[in-house]
């Protein structure tokens, strides 16, 4: 009898991609180069989710509030814009550009909206008597759209920037969204190989919120913490993943309390306190205080993430460096990715190229008021 | 035998590589690598693969007598069970080099990631070397059951960082680790102490330490002028009583 192979040799081993630049400069750089990136990185997912996050793509509409929507029905569209015209001065909104390719199956209708808060009765009360700003006020609507319109899901909210989404291999999703007609200053792109959630058009990354988005590859076993603590502070998650209260945690840490981004990255990924007992006082102080104060900020689980907003681009591991993450400098722009292989592919020669150690967070901001 | 890996999708191109080792090709060098996993997977012939640009990440898994010579950095999971043959990469090397290791030379000339040398092991006659040039991360050797590490420490493109991280030799219950210029003592897993050389180790560190500056052509008496220290497990159970004593 002829021996039996013992293990399935076609297996496909994959796990999640990331990629992302900024340019501190403010160079805008056309999406044709953030796809060549995650395409190297094809085998990294599945096809279960792809996407984009993309900066300083709406310079004519930066004073606006730019809303992604995405519609899985025609009564989630009628009853987001209702609400929309009910509270939001409407200055342009439109169709997200898209093309029908035979690689996306049954696309949900993706719509925008440039946007500012009507001066509404609820918006005054909001302002004058409950100390909101417009930002607060932003975050309760896209909670409110998320949470009470079936079928629909606010794709990404801030300005100048945008998300874009859904299920597919990233090379799929750029061409389905016509990414190569955009053009930004910061780009993240995902390729997702969903683990413990389903892959669905509002589970791909990135996830957002305001201006912040995420990119992660790793899994958030302390999801449940984390999701209880946001929901105290009126956050609330309902894309069906994990890597949603990343997005809800970095807004409450560096918009809502003032921590900086060290310190908001510290409290995800602190150091282990048979550490912080060898570091000297003063350190010893600011860690304990962090971790007593947000200890369920933490994130525990395996982790490398991108996070980007219009102030810059953040790269994080988990604090024993259990996902990938390798950065790179040329000129003014920074490159971090899950493969060195994806840097080069659009830096073939950078001036520096290193792996970041687990919790020590690589920041690159942008200079100025780009 | 040259090939432009150029834009080639990995399967193709290790399928390339495998039906010229077949054909008995003995020296294929591979042009514009950048990515491409699973190079020289499971190779089992004494063939020499040498490799410009940066390949993906599994390199050399299984690899059963082959020699992989990267000119440029290399990724993750290098030498992934590899069995014989050794694995030159003349920049640095990812994380979770080596792992399982059980025979064969893993040559790196810069920094290394984390967990470098995970769970090595060595059996008779098989007896895996893996050398650092440059600095390492966290978990330096965990699980180590058998084989030989070396940290160098010498040739980094960040001086500033130390020389090694944290919980070094966690989990290690076999084989030795040396080390040029001793260790942070404070960044020691509680599995593992640090001993002098004696004359016999002194032999053994020299030889290897010949053969890998005969690979990158540099002068073994500048890299062997520094004082040494080894690294060796205090138990070879160190988990027997972890979840209740172990009957004597």
């Amino acid at each position: 009898m002829k021996p039996q192979p013992t293990h399935i040799f076609q297996k496909d081993i994959s796990n999640c991609g990331l990629t992302g630049f900024v340019s501190k400069k403010g160079q805008r750089v056309e999406g044709a180069v953030i796809i060549k990136s995650i395409s190297l990185m094809h085998d990294r997912g599945n096809g279960l989710g792809g996407g984009f996050g993309a900066y300083g793509i709406y310079p004519e509409f930066k004073e606006f509030y730019a809303f992604h929507l995405m519609y899985e029905n025609a009564m989630a569209l009628q009853l987001t814009e209702e609400y929309l015209e009910a509270n939001f001065h409407i200055e342009q909104q439109e169709d997200i550009p898209t093309r029908r390719i035979r690689a996306i199956a049954n696309p949900p209708v993706f719509k925008r909206y440039f946007v500012t808060p009507l001066e509404t009765d609820e918006y005054r009360e909001a302002v004058e008597y409950q100390g909101m700003t417009d930002s607060d006020i932003i975050v309760r609507h896209v909670m409110a759209v998320n949470h009470e319109i079936d079928g629909a899901f606010v794709v990404s909210s801030g300005k100048n920037m945008g998300a874009f989404k859904g299920v597919g291999f990233p090379e799929d999703i750029a061409e389905f969204f016509r990414l190569e007609e955009y053009s930004g200053h910061i780009w993240t792109a995902h390729n997702r190989f969903p683990t413990n959630t389903p892959g669905w058009w509002g589970g791909a990354h990135p996830f957002t919120l305001l201006d912040w988005s995420i990119v992660h590859n790793g899994e958030i076993s302390s999801y449940g913490i984390n999701k209880r603590y946001l929901e105290m502070y009126g956050y609330l998650c309902t894309m069906l993943t994990d890597t949603e209260v990343v997005a809800y945690m970095l807004d409450l840490l560096i918009r809502k309390h003032g921590l900086s981004p060290e310190l908001a990255c510290t409290a995800l990924a602190p150091p282990f306190w048979s550490l912080i007992d060898q570091l000297p006082s003063n350190e010893r102080e600011l860690y304990t205080a962090i971790r007593q104060v947000y200890g369920s900020a933490l994130l525990n689980g395996p982790f490398a993430i991108l996070f980007a907003s219009n102030k810059g681009l953040i790269g994080l591991n988990d604090r024993v460096k259990l996902r990938p993450l390798v950065c790179a400098e040329k000129d003014d722009f920074v490159y971090m990715a899950s493969e060195e292989s994806a840097i080069r592919e659009i830096c073939p020669a950078p001036s520096r190229i290193w792996a970041p150690r687990g919790g020590e967070p690589v920041i690159a901001m942008v200079e100025g008021n780009v | 035998m040259k090939i432009d890996a150029q834009g080639i999708y990995y399967r193709d191109l290790n399928n390339t590589i495998r039906e010229a080792v077949q054909a008995g090709t003995d020296e294929i060098e591979l042009d514009n690598v950048n990515g491409q996993y699973f190079i020289g997977d499971g190779i089992n012939k004494p063939v020499t693969i040498t490799i410009n640009g940066v390949p993906g990440n599994d390199l050399g898994a299984f690899m059963n007598g082959a020699t992989i010579i990267v000119n440029e950095n290399a990724q993750d999971n290098i030498g992934n069970t590899m069995n014989a043959g050794k694995i030159i990469v003349h920049g640095h090397a990812g994380d979770v080099l080596g792992y399982g290791m059980r025979g064969g030379r893993i040559f790196i000339g810069k920094d290394v990631g984390y967990r470098v040398g995970i769970h090595m092991k060595s059996y008779q006659e098989y007896k895996p070397v893996l050398i650092a040039g440059g600095k390492a991360g966290d978990f330096f050797g965990e699980y180590m059951a058998g084989g030989v590490l070396i940290l160098l420490g010498m040739f980094t493109d960040d001086p500033a960082k130390d020389k090694h991280g944290y919980l070094f030799g966690t989990g290690m219950h076999g084989g030795v680790i040396y080390v040029r210029g001793g260790v942070d003592e404070s960044r020691l897993a509680k599995e593992v102490g640090v001993f002098e050389l004696d004359d016999s180790d002194r032999v053994e560190l020299e030889g290897y330490i010949r053969e890998y500056c005969a690979d990158f052509k540099l002068d073994a008496a500048e890299v062997l002028k520094e004082h040494f220290v080894k690294v060796l497990p205090r138990s070879k159970r160190p988990y027997g009583n972890m979840y209740c004593t172990m009957p004597k």
